[in-house]
């Protein structure tokens, strides 16, 4: 029994009811869901600590056996996203903060900080889950919350927006539960190590189809590229911190159980063909939406989908250092797109707007905005001595060491996607940040500056640097990092250590 | 173990089939009768995994009767609230697209759009 899987999910849990009990009072209820998040962090943290080795942390709710019970178990993965993720949700609840106290948003506070942190549950309980169904009820816990969240203040548009993001959200939730029916009709157990155990035994072409349904469900919430249609018609028209909040978690929760459940459940020996293939398709048909936009917003949901390809390249080499590359583009991809979106709403605060046809001079509006877009937007397209040239450079080293048209075919894919993302950025870069502005744009700013709402302008910008230094962060950290991720790969390939821990010692 | 009913089996085949039909089209009430649909389709096929349905979960029987498999059931009834609450959402806010276009069709992509519209002057040339 360890309580320290448990803390991040009830936490949380409770925090969203203390906090849904403190409406009428938004002074203590951000208190309290700014120090429910703070312990989040903290026990991710020390979760960490116990698992960076490799050890499987498990825990049975109520003391009921494995196969039987429910499991949470955490190794060095869940461990990893789990702090990177609590880490991003405790920035972005302090800008959004920062945008309630200035007067700076039009949703309203009081439903916001109940369902952010039931949202906040929902994440968790993804990645510490141990058995299938459970993992379903994560992801619809936390896809709940984020209906909730899409619809906030609604426009016309986006109340459009939600309905198509809900229809789709739950279609694929339904094609999850049917999975979980054929893989409990086939083996009679939802436990992933026990299920992992059985599956084995399987014959071969169910398998298969499992594994090809499991990719599809997974791949539909994280936007794989012939399932990626509803992201940038949704994301985008969301307020920006929730936006913020999709892009760096929602996708990369999905991407976490495409991993989990392909090496575990269905695990296999060599490269494979459809998942390198889902990879190139999603990694180009994604940057070349996102060179035809002229809205910043829908190129970065755009960059989202193409860069969702860089993790799945690295779990369709079935390598060890395949594996750790994806490990480390998950952690360095979370932080860059949740500041890119935070930077965004920067920029809509002072202009109003994100089109890319209307913008001028915004370095001469506001220096830091400048230099928060250029960090993490050089990172996402992988220059030297950010994160994500350490995440794509490890990504790329195991391609070429796995060989085989495949992994060329992913790796030439992998080069192309980042050029065509530095010429992504620099178009947003030229257009946008350089030139004289137009006089409104400095008079908005003069507004911003002098009126009531600067002190939350001022809490928007420091949070936003604040995930920026966590992006240079991670690029400092980049050889405990690859550590972990390597550790991390290891206990996914092998999985015994995964199931020996859940099931007990004498299950292998 | 015994195989499912047949019946079952055809239900559920009919449930997926007429509800990823209202699904692809374009009334929103459409979408949502759908979505409840598959919701039910998705719910059977779980407890279609017990082959036992017919026989009591856990007590009810005579000592030493067979009993059905009380996880599906569980699962279901899980899956149920989820769904039924997440239909509910859906409801609202199809009556809020509807009340702010007077109609429930659902539009052309917004990208979309924007595209035909650069076409237009082409046509009326």
């Amino acid at each position: 029994m360890n309580v320290l899987l448990a803390v991040p999910l009830l936490v949380p849990l409770s925090g969203a009811a203390v906090t849904l009990l403190l409406r009428r009072n938004p002074r203590s209820q951000r208190i309290t869901s700014t120090v429910t998040l703070a312990a989040a962090v903290v026990a991710a943290a020390l979760l960490l600590r116990r698992t960076h080795d490799g050890t499987v942390v498990t825990t049975q709710a109520g003391a009921w056996e494995a196969p039987l019970g429910i499991t949470l178990v955490a190794d060095p993965v869940s461990a990893l996203l789990l702090l990177v993720s609590s880490v991003v949700l405790l920035i972005v609840l302090l800008y959004a903060i920062g945008q309630d106290i200035g007067g700076l948003s039009r949703a309203t506070p009081q439903v916001f900080h109940p369902v952010y942190l039931v949202l906040t549950a929902g994440v968790n309980l993804s990645f510490v889950s141990g058995d299938l169904f459970n993992l379903f009820v994560g992801f619809e816990v936390m896809l709940t919350a984020s209906y909730a969240l899409i619809t906030q203040a609604p426009t016309r548009a986006r109340v459009r927006a939600s309905m198509v993001y809900t229809t789709v959200s739950l279609t694929s939730s339904i094609l999850f539960l049917t999975g979980i029916a054929l893989v409990y009709a086939l083996t009679g157990t939802v436990n992933m190590a026990d299920v992992a155990e059985k599956l084995g035994a399987a014959p071969p072409a169910l398998r298969m189809v499992l594994a090809l349904l499991f990719l599809v469900v997974f791949g539909i919430k994280a936007a794989i590229v012939p399932m990626h249609f509803w992201l940038p018609d949704s994301y985008p028209v969301a307020l920006t911190r929730i936006s913020a909040i999709f892009a760096a978690l929602l996708t990369k929760v999905a991407v976490y159980a495409i991993i989990r459940t392909q090496t575990l459940l269905f695990a296999r020996d060599d490269t494979s063909a459809v998942l390198m293939a889902v990879a190139v398709v999603t990694m180009v048909v994604g940057i070349l939406g996102a060179l035809v936009q002229s809205d910043i917003n829908r190129i970065m949901s755009f960059a989202l989908v193409s860069h969702i390809g860089f993790m799945v390249f690295g779990l369709a080499l079935n390598t060890v250092a395949g594996l750790a590359g994806a490990v480390v583009y998950l952690v360095h991809h979370i932080v860059v797109q949740a500041t890119l979106f935070l930077v965004n709403g920067l920029i809509r605060q002072y202009v109003g707007h994100t089109s890319l046809t209307d913008i001028r001079g915004l370095t001469a509006v506001s220096p830091a905005l400048a230099v928060f877009f250029f960090l993490p937007a050089l990172s996402l397209a992988g220059l030297p001595p950010m994160s994500g040239f350490v995440a794509k450079v490890a990504l790329f080293e195991a391609g070429v060491a796995t060989g085989g048209a495949l992994a060329w075919a992913g790796v030439a894919a992998g080069v192309l996607t980042s050029l065509l993302t530095l010429i992504a950025v620099v178009r947003v870069w030229t257009r946008a940040f350089w030139g004289t502005p137009r006089p409104d744009m400095l008079e908005a700013r003069e507004q911003l500056r002098t009126g009531s709402n600067r002190g939350g302008l001022r809490i928007m910008t420091a949070t936003t640097g604040a995930m920026v230094a966590v992006g240079l962060a991670v690029a400092l950290m980049a050889g405990p990092l690859t550590r972990v991720g390597l550790t991390a790969a290891e206990g996914l390939l092998d999985g015994d250590a995964y199931v020996a821990a859940v099931l007990g010692e004498g299950a292998r | 173990m015994s195989t499912p009913s047949l019946l079952l089996v055809a239900a559920v085949a009919v449930l997926y089939s007429s509800g990823f039909y209202l699904l692809l089209q374009r009334s929103l009430m459409r979408v949502v009768f759908g979505i409840i649909i598959l919701g039910h389709a998705a719910n059977l096929s779980l407890l279609l995994t017990d082959t036992a349905i017919t026989l009591p979960p856990l007590l009810g029987g005579e000592p030493g009767a067979q009993l059905s498999d009380p996880l599906p059931h569980a699962m279901a009834l899980t899956a149920i609230v989820i769904t039924f609450g997440v239909t509910t959402f859906l409801l609202a806010l199809a009556y809020r697209v509807w009340l702010g276009d007077e109609n429930d069709e659902v539009p052309d992509d917004l990208e979309d759009r924007r595209i035909s519209r650069l076409r237009e002057p082409e046509d009326s040339s």
